[in-house]
């Protein structure tokens, strides 16, 4: 019986199981996450969707151990994770932030940006690794040694997707990593993240508000509302997920583009 | 052959320029651009760097770039000739201009209720009382539900999307003839964004406004605007019925409609957008060649 247990546990990259996330007490007391729970095969795709202020950001922020949770757990291929986060953690989980104009030093060239993660973890071959990651991200050469802000949005994406991969990480957390790109630009940056994921077998919890994007990327789309999970999808091969929920089918209806009659139906659901 | 504009024009711009100065020569940031409108919703749309919001500045007189124009005439005005007076009569008065982001463009050390009473002295010149009923009237028709709880509380207190119903509320307070949204919506969420739309579509029925939606999200204008003017690089590359969207004949506008993962299918890579040297300076014909 263990053995099979194990065997399943294998396949899940990720696991939350029950998770509760809280700010402030008494009175101010804010349950960011409430009670979620869900489970991520190894080399897939799964989306967060919500809006502002759901909680989804919080439970990428938890795993990456920049957020202490309260109750619940998380398992990252089986083991628990403590609140304390080890390098090797790190070096199996990576992420990457909404905003390529803000997470990148504004002082250091591109080449330290990305040295500084094979510093920390002590790798070697910086020479190599740099150019070989600046390869995968199709960043030209020419690049390395400027600085961020003489690159354009899309190529400092591309930057600090470079600097999360180049520690060969098993598991990436996206957090918006388009939003703040053109919709051309955007295209690229999905292209580019689909492409990563079938040639190094990556797994991808990917957050965004954009019902869309999370449809196009996905297997999996677990759906958000005032930290609770509402509902949980499954993606068809024609980017279809036959939503229930009344949030969601709501959420589905406004991506859908502006009409009058629908919006005058909108429930305010808070 | 009048120069006069006809009664229904309610906006004429004719080969508008604006040009910023640099250590590299002047750089074109809005380049031969005409269009005129009447009371009705157009769109600006294209990516960021294309230009749309410096028209929309020099629109109302605020690019801080050289602006030239043939021709700038808001209903029967010349915009070019208006002394900073005379402009000032007319830039929140008869256009107003609603920005992106609520949180830089409010007061935040200014409750709510006092940043629009001000707004309405300074415009109207009403005495204190009326000002505060009209505040009231304008929260409700932007359907904030509760008007007497937003009006006594700063900025910080609410959320994005009621920030941004505050920010149209006050720029209808004197009823302007023209609205310039400048991405009013692109910080909300989906939901919250169509509502905000839904509040200044029924204002334009309402009122008989003028609306330009500068925005870079082609599909939703399609379905909000009458008319779509597409931007490149400065130019308007492109004007099109919103429900002729389908068949845009620029390699751009398509190109920008084709990039959306909503219109791809799953699995297979997004196209891309390969931008052409000739885009910068070729023209659309009548029969949709690039000339």
């Amino acid at each position: 019986m263990t053995s099979m247990q194990t065997a399943e546990n294998a396949d899940i990259a990720i696991d939350i199981d029950n998770l509760s996330i809280h700010f402030g007490s008494g009175e101010d007391l804010v349950k960011a996450v409430d009670q979620v729970s869900f489970k991520i095969p190894a080399k897939q795709s799964f989306g967060l969707v919500g809006e502002s202020g759901s909680g989804k950001s919080t439970i990428l922020r938890a795993l990456a151990g920049l957020n202490t949770h309260c109750g619940g757990q998380m398992l990252l291929a089986g083991e628990a994770l403590q609140n304390e986060r080890s390098k090797a953690f790190y070096k199996k989980v990576q992420m990457v932030f909404q905003d390529p104009y803000a997470s990148l030093h504004p002082r250091h060239t591109i080449d330290k940006i990305l040295a500084e993660p094979l510093a920390i973890h002590g790798l070697d071959n910086a020479e190599r690794r740099i150019s070989e990651v600046m390869e995968q991200v199709a960043l030209p050469t020419k690049f390395r040694f400027r600085y961020p802000h003489q690159l354009s949005g899309g190529q400092r994406q591309r930057v600090a997707i470079a600097r999360a991969l180049i520690l060969e990480p098993k598991i990436l957390l996206l957090d918006e990593p388009t939003s703040a790109l053109d919709v051309s630009i955007q295209a690229e940056i999905l292209n580019l993240l689909n492409r990563l994921r079938d040639e190094l077998s990556l797994t991808y919890l990917l957050v965004s508000h954009d019902l869309g994007v999370v449809s196009y990327m996905c297997e999996q789309i677990a759906v958000m509302q005032h930290g609770k999970l509402v509902e949980l999808l499954e993606v068809d091969e024609h980017g279809e997920s036959h939503a229930q929920h009344p949030y969601t089918v709501q959420l589905n209806l406004a991506s859908k583009g502006y009409d009058r009659e629908v919006i005058g139906q909108f429930i305010d659901h808070d | 052959m009048s120069d006069l504009p006809n009664s229904d024009q309610l906006l004429h711009i004719d080969n508008l320029n604006v040009e910023f100065p640099s250590v590299h020569g002047p750089v074109q940031a809005v380049r031969n651009v005409s269009f005129s409108m009447g009371r009705e919703k157009i769109a600006i749309v294209g990516e960021s760097g294309s230009g749309k919001s410096q028209t929309g500045r020099a629109i109302l007189g605020l690019s801080p770039g050289n602006v030239t124009a043939d021709k700038l005439v808001f209903d029967g005005t010349d915009l070019q000739t208006l002394s900073m007076r005379d402009y000032r009569e007319i830039r929140g008065k008869r256009i107003s201009m609603v920005m992106q982001d609520p949180k830089y463009s409010l007061n935040p050390v200014m409750k709510v209720g006092k940043q629009m009473i001000e707004a309405c002295q300074v415009q109207m010149k009403i005495s204190k009382k009326d000002a505060h009923t009209r505040c009231m009237d304008m929260l409700e028709a932007v359907r904030i539900r509760d008007p007497k709880r937003v009006f006594n509380a700063y900025p910080h207190e609410v959320s994005g999307g009621m920030g941004q119903r505050i920010m149209i509320a006050m720029m209808l307070l004197s009823s302007p003839d023209l609205l310039i949204a400048d991405e009013p919506t692109s910080a909300l969420d989906v939901t919250v964004q169509l509502q905000v739309l839904a509040i200044m579509d029924d204002l334009v029925k309402e009122r008989g406004m003028g609306l330009i939606l500068i925005s870079h999200d082609l599909p939703l204008v399609a379905s909000f605007c009458d008319r779509i003017l597409v931007m490149y690089a400065g130019r308007i590359v492109e004007e099109i019925g919103a429900s002729e969207l389908d068949q845009a004949k620029h390699p751009y506008t398509r190109g920008l409609l084709s990039c959306l993962p909503s219109n791809a299918s799953k699995g297979q890579p997004l196209a891309t957008l390969q931008r052409q040297e000739s885009w910068l300076n070729s023209s659309l014909d009548a029969e949709g060649n690039l000339v």
